[in-house]
């Protein structure tokens, strides 16, 4: 069977170990996680829980069912039609040009979020192909420190 | 009403209607236990070893389909009782496991007898919980034992730190439970349903296939009309041995690595499998490639996530087998007709016919199949059969002529040895007015012996029937097979003496080995009416047959019997 790549988006309750629960399922049953983010649903008692994972169609469903499983899951949503983003952190040295980072960011929904004495920080927020192709472009500024952030997705 | 949170816990229990606990004190659930001590709602057996006693708790469900209690201490209390847990969580067991733990202000401090229990009875249980607010203990208590016994049945670990139990705070006991993220489907899609039937109607060779879940969704008397109704031909697993009773015609007998003849060519050839809370277990399906695959699969389990694990499914239906089958049942009532599988019925009593299931018997020395065979003549439905794990628990489930659900209790998904001694206290708790035997090995039976002290105490009589090979059976079986004879660790001649080791600790013993002294020592032991080990020395080469080798095709049977 074909491996698919997949974004899932888990809603659960917002308690101490349903992190745990949801991470132990995967690593228990040999499930991949590519990307995995956790924030809190404002105004609620739930959190979502956005995993990014790769499989064939039988351990898609598995994944899906076995997170539907857990006691403190609501639901799970695989999504088909969605907007994804993922985040990016570079941090450069204050050599670097200014401009050319600032231009190179805004071609990818980012900008300057800092700029200090001794170094610049930039970031994009985009698609993880995109992400990956700034961060290929920013190599020639020598950057420091990439931090990428896991994937939240949202159905359209 | 204000009271201690140990308090809670009992009174929770008595609420529950819980009349018998198995537990083990220590320094972390102390507080319950002098709680318990105040109290007279239910009893406490002491078992003498953590395992032990959530086993006999896991028993007492198995029996009674009740769920099932058990109260540890932290650390090596909670740890020896994982065994336990997964063992009940993977044949889906009702249990609610009550653990003590370090205070709060200690936990995470690698405090003395600390161990993270939630973080490692995550994976064997089906919901765990820290308590760690008094005020949330009654509404945790409530939701463990509706989880434990609604749905797919599990175990539930409720583990409370000691500061919480000495805690006072407001009891009200809640008399629902509200989780809106847990809300199991029972019902079953009417469109899907209806498909399945008309998929039945069309069959020419339909099998039903039972599992667990007719057992624990207490389903039995309705497969049997079901069946009865169709005339559909039926093979069980090892956990749903007893479904369809023992003397019915349609059944074929237990399907899998060590089924008979029928039941696997049975799978082998139908056209339509009707799964009744059966999940397509390795040991039930050999070679997936290979599997059923002239067949339709009808898959009806009360958990999604067993539908389309394995095997494609045609016919997916979530819900409760009895709600399921209740609907399929009216819908076929006047439509179906029972002679359209009149030929696959005579396909299948050929084959019957052909290879059933059997043993070479011998006068010279005990053949185990025999013990089981005596016990099923001598007792048959009066008794209720648990096992441990190996040779003896294969021919157990072959042999025994079981009538009945809830008859035969072994641990069939984890293969935890040392199970049927303690599950047997357990049951003979629950189910005080059978006989329980333990059918054992010179193995398995070591690994919880400490139990007859228990036994012996409470005067819990339970017959442990020691088929003795002097090997780890099993193990040695598939040496002889797949090792070239090479007995790697399994020669168990060394042995303590049986019978003085059950006097020692206040039970019976005997050491049998003809069939005259076997009929003497049951009829004695049942007499005596006390817990007791029957040693019996029984061939030492004997294998289980017929045996689909580990990974091979369902329809590829070792079938011949060659004495050693």
């Amino acid at each position: 069977m074909q491996e698919v790549r997949r974004v899932i988006s888990a809603i659960v309750m917002n308690e101490s170990s349903v992190l745990a629960r949801v991470s132990g399922l995967f690593a228990g049953r040999g499930y991949n996680i590519e990307s995995l983010t956790v924030a809190p649903i404002p105004n609620s008692d739930l959190s979502r829980i956005t995993i990014v994972t790769k499989g064939n169609q039988r351990i898609i469903e598995q994944i899906i069912k076995q997170l539907n499983k857990l006691i403190s899951t609501l639901k799970v949503i695989e999504h088909e039609e969605m907007v994804e983003k993922e985040m990016v952190l570079i941090k450069f040295p204050a050599s670097e040009h200014l401009g050319d980072i600032q231009a190179l960011c805004q071609t990818y929904n980012g900008g300057i979020v800092n700029a200090g004495e001794h170094m610049i920080i930039a970031m994009a927020a985009d698609e993880s192909r995109r992400i990956e192709h700034f961060i290929e472009a920013a190599q020639r500024y020598n950057p420091l420190e990439i931090v990428r952030g896991g994937i939240v997705a949202i159905e359209r | 009403m204000k009271m201690s949170g140990a308090q809670m816990v009992c009174e929770a229990l008595i609420a529950e209607g819980v009349t018998t606990v198995f537990g083990y004190p220590g320094g972390a659930i102390m507080n319950v236990y002098d709680a318990i001590y105040k109290q007279n709602g239910f009893e406490h057996i002491l078992n003498r070893h953590e395992q032990a006693a959530v086993h006999a708790a896991d028993g007492y469900a198995r029996a009674t389909g009740r769920v099932g209690v058990a109260m540890v201490t932290s650390g090596p209390g909670f740890t020896n009782a994982v065994t336990g847990l997964a063992t009940a969580y993977m044949d889906s067991i009702p249990l609610v496991v009550i653990s003590g733990q370090v205070p709060l202000s200690l936990i995470g401090t690698d405090g003395f007898q600390e161990v993270d229990a939630v973080g490692i009875s995550r994976p064997c249980t089906k919901h765990n919980y820290l308590v760690d607010n008094i005020e949330d203990l009654p509404r945790i208590l409530k939701e463990a034992f509706y989880i434990a016994s609604s749905g797919r049945p599990g175990p539930v670990l409720v583990d409370i730190p000691k500061d919480i139990t000495a805690e006072y705070g407001i009891f009200k006991y809640p008399t629902e439970v509200n989780i809106p993220t847990y809300r199991p489907s029972y019902k079953g899609n009417d469109r899907q349903i209806k498909k399945a039937v008309e998929a039945i109607m069309e069959a020419k060779k339909p099998l039903l296939y039972l599992g667990g879940g007719v057992v624990l969704g207490n389903a039995s008397d309705l497969v049997r009309e079901f069946a009865k109704l169709t005339q559909i031909p039926a093979v069980e697993t090892l956990m749903a041995r007893g479904v369809m009773g023992h003397e019915n015609p349609l059944l074929q007998g237990m399907l899998g690595m060590h089924g008979n003849y029928a039941s696997n060519m049975a799978m082998s050839e139908t056209d339509l499998i009707i799964s009744l809370g059966a999940r397509f277990d390795d040991r039930v399906t050999g070679k997936l490639s290979e599997f059923a695959k002239y067949a339709q699969i009808i898959h009806i389990d009360i958990d999604p996530a067993n539908i389309g694990k394995l095997v494609d499914v045609d016919f997916p239906i979530v819900g409760d087998v009895s709600e399921v089958l209740h609907k399929m049942t009216s819908l076929l009532v006047g439509n179906v007709n029972p002679d359209r599988y009149q030929a696959w019925r005579e396909i299948l009593a050929r084959y019957n016919e052909l290879h059933p299931l059997t043993y070479n018997d011998s006068d010279e020395v005990i053949k185990p199949q025999w013990v089981i065979q005596r016990i099923g003549e001598l007792l048959g439905e009066q008794a209720i059969i648990t096992s441990d794990v190996g040779q003896h628990q294969m021919w157990a489930a072959q042999f025994y002529p079981f009538d009945r659900p809830r008859q035969w209790i072994n641990s069939g998904g984890l293969g935890t040895m040392g199970f049927g001694f303690p599950a047997a206290l357990g049951a003979k708790r629950g189910v005080p007015e059978k006989t329980v035997i333990n059918i054992t090995g010179d193995g398995s039976i070591l690994m919880n012996m400490q139990e007859l002290v228990t036994a012996a105490e409470y005067k819990i009589p339970v017959i442990n029937v020691i088929l003795n090979n002097q090997f780890l059976g099993m193990v040695r079986q598939w040496q002889t097979f797949f090792y070239e004879k090479r007995y790697s660790e399994t020669d168990l001649s060394f042995q303590p003496n049986f019978k003085a080791l059950a006097e020692a600790c206040g039970g019976i013993g005997y050491d049998v080995t003809t069939k005259k002294e076997f009929d003497d020592a049951l009829k004695d032991a049942i007499k005596q009416d006390k817990v007791c080990f029957m040693n019996v020395a029984v061939h030492r080469f004997e294998n289980v047959l017929p045996m689909v080798p580990a990974g091979g095709a369902l329809y590829n049977m070792l079938l011949e019997h060659k004495d050693q």
